[in-house]
C-alpha cells in the first residue's frame, strides 16, 4: 500500500516538476508547480508528517503560488515577448546536471544503510499523541528563539516587498 | 517496502530538475520557481530522514525553511516587478546592470 502510494506520488511530483521546467508559458509552469506541491504534500503524509503536509498545502500551494500567479498576471507576461533559451545553455546545463546527479547518487548508495525504523516505530516517535502537538512542543520550548527570529524575518520581508514593488511618487 | 534511499533518490531528482531550471531557463519568474523546487527537494530530504531515523528536529527545520522560502519569494518577486518596471523585460541575460 505504502509502496504503491509512494510510486504514484513520486510520478506525479517528478512529472509535474519536469513540466515546470520545460513548458514555455509561465502560467502553465505555475499551474504544474501547484501540482508538484500537492504531490509533495501527499509524500509528507506518507512520511507521517501530517502537520508539515498541511503547512505545505497552505503556504506553498496556497500563498506562494498565488503570489506567482499575481505577479505573472500583473506583468502580463503573455503579452511581452518571452525570452528564448539558447541551445548552448541547454548543453552546459545538461552537462552540469549529469555531474550533479553522479555527485548526489554516490553518497546515497554508499551510506545511510543503518537500521531504519518501521512505520509503527516511527508512528510512536513522531505522532503520539499526535504530530502537531509534538511539533508545537519542540517549537515553543527548544526552538523558541529561532521561532521569534523567523517572525521578525517575515516582517522584514513584508516591508521589503512593499517598498520594492511600490511605484515611485 | 519503501526505504530511505527511495526518498533520497526522489529528492535528488527534484533538486536536479531545479538546477536544470536555473541553468537552462532565461525567464526570471521561472528561475525563481526552480529555486522553490530545490528548496522543496531539501524539505523532502529532511522529512524523510525524520521519518526513518525517528527525530522530530527534521520537521521543525522544514518549518523554518518554509519561513525563509516565503520571505525569499516575497522579496524576489518584488525585485522582479521593480526590474520589469525599470527595463521592460524578464530575461535574466538583459538584467546585467551590476555586471562589471
Amino acid at each position: 500500500m505504502e509502496t504503491i502510494l509512494f510510486y504514484i506520488l513520486a510520478v506525479i511530483t517528478l512529472g509535474s516538476a519536469f513540466f515546470v521546467i520545460f513548458l514555455r508559458r509561465p502560467i502553465h509552469n505555475v499551474l504544474f508547480m501547484i501540482l508538484t506541491m500537492i504531490g509533495l504534500a501527499g509524500l509528507f503524509v506518507v512520511l507521517q508528517a501530517e502537520f508539515i503536509a498541511m503547512v505545505q498545502l497552505i503556504v506553498y500551494a496556497g500563498a506562494v503560488m498565488v503570489l506567482f500567479l499575481f505577479v505573472i498576471m500583473l506583468l502580463n507576461l503573455e503579452a511581452v515577448n518571452l525570452p528564448t533559451d539558447s541551445r548552448s545553455y541547454r548543453w552546459l546545463g545538461g552537462l552540469l546536471i549529469m555531474v550533479l546527479a553522479v555527485e548526489l547518487m554516490i553518497p546515497i548508495f554508499r551510506s545511510f544503510s543503518g537500521p531504519e525504523l518501521t512505520a509503527a516505530q516511527a508512528a510512536e516517535k513522531l505522532s503520539s499523541p499526535n504530530n502537531t502537538t509534538l511539533i508545537a512542543g519542540e517549537l515553543f520550548t527548544t526552538y523558541l528563539l529561532p521561532f521569534e527570529i523567523a517572525s521578525v524575518l517575515l516582517l522584514a520581508a513584508m516591508i521589503g516587498a512593499v517598498i520594492l514593488s511600490r511605484t515611485k511618487p | 517496502m519503501v526505504t530511505l534511499q527511495h526518498y533520497l533518490i526522489l529528492s535528488a531528482a527534484l533538486f536536479g530538475l531545479g538546477v536544470a531550471g536555473v541553468m537552462m531557463r532565461r525567464n526570471l519568474i521561472i528561475v525563481l520557481m526552480s529555486l522553490e523546487l530545490m528548496l522543496n527537494a531539501v524539505n523532502l530530504t529532511f522529512v524523510a530522514f525524520s521519518r526513518y531515523l525517528g527525530g522530530l528536529e527534521g520537521q521543525v527545520f522544514v518549518l523554518f525553511i518554509m519561513v525563509v522560502a516565503a520571505a525569499e519569494v516575497a522579496v524576489g518577486l518584488g525585485i522582479a516587478v521593480a526590474l520589469f518596471r525599470q527595463k521592460g523585460t524578464v530575461n535574466i541575460n538583459e538584467i546585467n546592470l551590476m555586471k562589471w
